[in-house]
């Protein structure tokens, strides 16, 4: 019978069929973070239970780690209750004999960011971990969802889900994303057409030529957020991008062994005449700029389109007034134009090289507006690294931007990079929720080049204009 | 009947669509090892204003719906984050049920997992509940779970889906981890013949610390 990618890596790690809907998944490899582990290592430990397979767990802090622009082996967490959280994940991967990234290491970043760019994720893999960002691992055809903490407390024990198998949905995206445009801007349009619950029980397989043109770093930007859309997983099918991107980076295997990989790899793919649940089809040149003007992912619009009149469904009225008056925004407004006081570039959506490179081109040899304040936050170590060889953080630094270390950071502000109520910020991040960066605090998601635009200007524009400035 | 056969008591109406985790449970609530202390955190901005006083507004600050043990609400309640600290603290909160249209899908299987119980029911009843609750007279609901109705206070009657499985789960409470341990052999089985045809999904990251 014809199957879907989704369907194939599904099948490929089922252990045994639980009931007609449900599966014990297995998980090739399992990523942790300190803020959503500490109970699964206490509910182990309250049972007498060990980790199952030690060598399949990475440990890595990155929710509360601070990302002052201090040398990383004198990296240090200052706030109490989130240096016990730290130096408890340490003694639990410890204990267990897990390998954990923590906070004065070289690698340390986003982990999300972290376990592709170090070769950790290969077409095909199923990838668990207690963060919902992890549908990232789509774009290099592994699937990756987030779970819950009682989850990654089953996952060290077994190595396995108890998994409900999603439904199909199929996004083709005809066309080519115009210049000044980026995969977040797709992302941003589609989850604008779809829905916050658009995808919500599906698995979702992009393809067409819109998606075969962007990089292994824009489908990452595109599956890490296809979750605020719902979704339960985001794939593309292994390319030639995806195998030049993988072989680059693992780093225990022979050549030889990735070489006779990446064959397998070109197999992975939904059969053709494989039968979706949903298709949707979208023209990646009718994409602009995107940004949001409320407070769910689904309420953003071109930036030259104005937001939306007022819904006459009573409970999507209310819910959009209450958004509207949270954000100080009224229904017809404007978003070009808009004064902003913090620009954010980071999260495991936008810190990776290529999204400095953006912000990068479109500052070079500008200022940040002085009534901005604009910080750069790296995914991670490598990341960082990279952008201080290439030249890009002296361009960034010398335009007024902040240079920090690594973390998740800003984006859901469980650090001391927090807003202050009121205060509007440009961010590149996935989440405009009411009081994500801080309470009162006002976020437009948008893409890094649009986000360099607003700091330069110290309001939201149109990058597509900077970019002729330039 | 235990108390994972029926839910009765006092539901509170709450109608907003897409509540996310990061409100239902924020940020500076999440720094525990342990599951403790997190009643205070739950919907804290929606509950409290920025002094950290009761917003005598807001549903769950009136008198009529003190200790509710259920919440109405919108679609797609829980979306967004993962942390499984949003159900904890409802638990915490003494709410045993949430009434939506949808649920997002790690929040459901988080709920799931602690015997949280999730009822879906259409967006018109949903809508029409809330209406009902939101006179404090007839705020009094009853989840029978094992005959899968919502019953209100009038008398009136409506059915829900529960899955067998999850109607197991949430009235008997499996444990898991057991159940699946107990097929041990099938997990070493299959690791041997998964890792024999795809040998690049083998993962083996070395044990030693990373620190500076």
């Amino acid at each position: 019978m014809a199957q879907t990618l989704y369907q194939k890596i599904v099948g490929s790690h089922t252990v045994f069929r639980i009931d007609e809907q449900h599966v014990a998944l297995y998980a090739d490899l399992h990523i942790m973070n300190e803020y959503t582990s500490p109970q699964a290592f206490a509910g182990l430990a309250e049972k007498n239970l060990s980790v199952r397979c030690p060598e399949k767990q990475m440990g890595i802090v990155d929710h509360v780690i601070p990302t002052h622009p201090v040398a990383v082996d004198k990296r240090t967490i200052r706030i109490d209750a989130a240096a016990h959280q730290a130096a408890n994940f340490t003694r639990n991967c410890q204990k267990h004999g897990i390998h954990l990234f923590d906070v004065t290491d070289r690698e340390q970043g986003i982990e999300h960011v972290v376990a592709p760019e170090i070769g950790l994720i290969r077409p095909g893999m199923v990838v668990l971990c207690g963060d919902s960002h992890t549908t990232t691992y789509g774009a290099l055809g592994a699937l990756g969802f987030g779970i819950g903490t009682s989850e990654v407390e089953h996952v060290l024990a077994t190595q396995t889900l108890v998994y409900k198998v999603a439904r199909d949905m199929r996004i083709h995206v005809d066309g080519a994303l115009a210049e000044g445009t980026t995969s977040k801007d797709l992302v941003l349009y589609i989850i604008s057409k779809i829905g916050a619950q658009g995808a919500r029980g599906y698995a979702v397989e992009y393809s067409g030529p819109a998606i075969a043109a962007l990089t292994a770093e824009a489908r990452m930007t595109l599956c890490n957020m296809t979750v605020e859309a719902g979704a339960r997983g985001a794939l593309i099918a292994p390319d030639d991008t995806t195998i030049s991107y993988v072989s680059g980076r693992i780093k225990d295997l022979p050549q030889a062994d990735i070489v006779a990989a990446a064959a397998q790899w070109k197999q992975l793919r939904s059969d053709a005449d494989a039968a979706f649940d949903v298709t949707h089809r979208f023209d990646a040149s009718a994409v602009a700029p995107f940004v949001t003007w409320g407070t769910s992912p689904d309420q953003a619009i071109s930036i030259t389109d104005r937001i939306p009149a007022l819904s006459s469904e009573p409970l999507e009225r209310h819910n959009a007034s209450k958004a509207l008056s949270y954000m100080g925004l009224d229904a017809g407004e404007a978003i070009d134009g808009l004064a902003i006081d913090h620009v954010f570039i980071g999260s495991c959506t936008n810190a990776r090289i290529e999204d400095l490179r953006a912000v990068a081109d479109v500052v070079r040899g500008r200022k940040v507006a002085p009534s901005v304040r604009a910080m750069v936050v790296p995914g991670s170590g490598m990341v960082r690294e990279q952008a201080e060889r290439e030249g890009i953080a002296n361009t960034l630094i010398e335009a007024g931007f902040e240079w920090r270390q690594p973390g998740c950071s800003m984006c859901l502000a469980m650090n001391d990079d927090i807003l202050q109520p009121g205060q509007r910020c440009a961010s590149t991040t996935n989440r405009n929720f009411e009081g994500r960066q801080g309470r009162g605090a006002r976020t437009h998601l948008m893409s890094p080049a649009m986000a360099a635009a607003a700091a330069l200007a110290g309001r939201i524009v149109d990058v597509r204009k900077e970019i002729k400035h330039v | 009947m235990s108390r994972h056969e029926i839910v009765a008591g006092t539901a509170a109406p709450l109608p907003l669509n897409n509540l996310d985790t990061d409100q239902i449970m924020p940020k500076q609530f999440l720094f525990g090892i342990d599951k403790s202390g997190l009643a205070r955190g739950v919907l804290y901005d929606l509950r409290t204003d920025a002094s950290g006083s009761p917003r005598q507004d807001f549903v769950l600050n009136q008198p009529a719906y003190r200790g509710a043990r259920m919440l109405i609400t919108g679609a797609n309640f829980g979306c967004g984050s993962s942390r499984e600290h949003a159900v904890w603290g409802l638990q915490q909160a003494g709410f045993e049920a949430v009434i939506a249209p949808s649920f997002g899908e790690i929040f459901y299987f988080n709920a799931l997992n602690n015997r949280l119980l999730l009822v879906t029911l259409d967006a018109s009843i949903v809508a029409a509940l809330i209406d009902l609750v939101s006179d404090p007279a007839k705020s009094q609901l009853t989840i029978d779970v094992e005959r899968q109705r919502v019953v209100t206070a009038d008398g009136a009657e409506y059915p829900f889906d529960l899955p067998a499985r999850q109607k197991r789960m949430f009235v008997e409470g499996l444990d898991m981890i057991e159940m699946t341990l107990s097929d041990a052999d099938a997990i070493g089985a299959y690791e041997a013949r998964h890792y024999a045809d795809h040998p690049w999904m083998k993962i083996d990251l070395p044990k030693q610390q990373r620190a500076a």
